[in-house]
């Protein structure tokens, strides 16, 4: 400690002089973590292996990652700006998230370089304590930075897949398909969240607009399963047909399905229900005042 | 701003063109009801196309005028309900119940020429019975 204060004689008012001394530090801590490379590279890759992280690579690309990581990471502390380490995370985790690389992997990695080089740095400088303090006033700032650098961009990569599959997965949801002038038939396959079923809504009522739809067939065949709030969403779609003259069928209730409406007491008194589309879409024609025969029976009166 | 109502056959038809004031609304109501009598109208269409928003009170007020139109001999149907109002309303719990509702003008027509047809085939069966 004393030796510090002597070194800095005016702590509050040296803001400058630490920074410098910061930056002094860490050009002398880079020098180090240079000329160690090939060791505290070889160190970190044999923890990742022990510790079970990254268990979808094999040892040689977690090798290779783990040197373009450690030169990124030096590189990082040696400049203090982020951008390249960011960008490189970036495209790490584009690579291995499609591996299946779990967020605590990542993180798990970062913190064990972390660990591995503050390791080496005690090593280095176990003799003189003082200066130990100082280079790890150096070095631990912009080590966390560096791991939230990495461990947000992955987090960030993951969350830009996420909605990118949603987005696909909304689109091609739902088709509301026109059977016969003035009859759609929506089937609805999968499960139905409170969004999927606002969606659903919208785009039923648009078509019900522009097909100038009189009946509207929903086959819930596709639905595993269904709680109140999804029963609701469907009474709403039924009344917000209504309200635009379309009468709606509801056809395809699975038994489980049926079983859980009435246990939970849903009110669906008010929604029409035909066993299976086939009957839903008879229904559906007897109401618009189709009659399919075959041709046999049109045959004698010609 | 005071809705045209237009008398078509037995049917009277209600246009609104721009956003009601609950005062319009009332207005709407009460020369309806008086017109189904003095015009013996069979049928009322309220047509709703220009309407972006629906309140709790507009949507009781169709209602209203639904049930007291029947009550003087007339059907109505609201026609023309946007598919955002019609989300919008189902979402507030205004859903119109026991009120007659169609796509446009057109439908709303055939509606009640459907609803006049029964009357005349159940008419005609009371007549058979006496």
């Amino acid at each position: 400690m004393a030796t510090r204060s002597k070194d800095r004689p005016s702590p509050p008012a040296g803001f400058p002089t630490q920074t410098q001394d910061t930056a002094t530090l860490l050009r002398e801590l880079v020098a180090h973590l240079r000329q160690n490379r090939t060791q505290l590279r070889e160190e970190w890759a044999r923890r990742i292996t022990r510790a079970q992280l990254l268990t979808a690579m094999t040892e040689a690309e977690i090798f290779a990652e783990a040197t373009s990581v450690y030169d990124n990471y030096v590189e990082a502390l040696e400049t203090g700006t982020f951008e390249a380490l960011q960008a490189y995370a970036r495209n790490l985790s584009e690579r291995i998230i499609p591996r299946g690389v779990e967020t605590h992997e990542v993180v798990g990695i970062v913190l064990l370089l972390r660990d591995v080089l503050a390791r080496s740095l005690f090593a280095k400088y176990h003799e003189d304590f003082d200066k130990l303090n100082r280079i790890l006033d150096a070095y631990e700032p912009a080590a966390n930075r560096v791991a939230n650098t990495v461990a947000v961009g992955f987090v960030q990569e993951r969350e830009r897949i996420i909605r990118q599959q949603q987005e696909a997965i909304r689109e091609l949801s739902t088709p509301v398909l026109q059977v016969r002038e003035r009859l759609l038939i929506l089937p609805i396959i999968g499960v139905i969240d409170p969004q999927r079923a606002r969606q659903l809504t919208e785009q039923l009522l648009r078509a019900i607009r522009t097909n100038r739809a009189k009946v509207v067939v929903i086959d819930i065949t596709g639905v595993a399963a269904m709680d109140s709030n999804v029963a609701n969403h469907l009474v709403q779609t039924v009344e917000a047909s209504r309200l635009l003259g379309g009468t709606v069928i509801v056809t395809g209730l699975s038994p489980e399905i049926a079983q859980t409406l009435v246990t939970i007491g849903v009110d669906l008194s008010e929604m029409a229900t035909v066993g299976d589309l086939q009957g839903g879409i008879e229904e559906a024609e007897r109401l618009l005042g189709y009659k399919v025969v075959p041709l046999e029976e049109l045959a004698p009166k010609a | 701003m005071e809705v045209p109502i237009l008398k078509q056959g037995h049917y009277l038809i209600a246009s609104i063109q721009s956003a009601l004031t609950d005062a319009d609304l009332s207005q709407l109501r009460e020369a309806l009801i008086e017109r189904v009598g003095r015009f013996r109208a069979r049928g009322v269409i309220v047509d709703v196309t220009a309407l972006d928003v629906m309140d709790s009170f507009a949507v009781r007020t169709l209602r209203d005028i639904a049930h007291m139109a029947r009550l003087r001999g007339a059907e109505t149907v609201i026609v023309g309900i946007q598919p955002e109002v019609a989300f919008a309303m189902v979402q507030l719990g205004l859903t119109l119940k026991g009120v007659a509702t169609a796509l446009d003008l057109e439908e709303g027509l055939a509606f009640l020429d459907g609803v006049a047809r029964e009357r005349i085939e159940r008419g005609q069966g009371r007549v058979d019975r006496a």
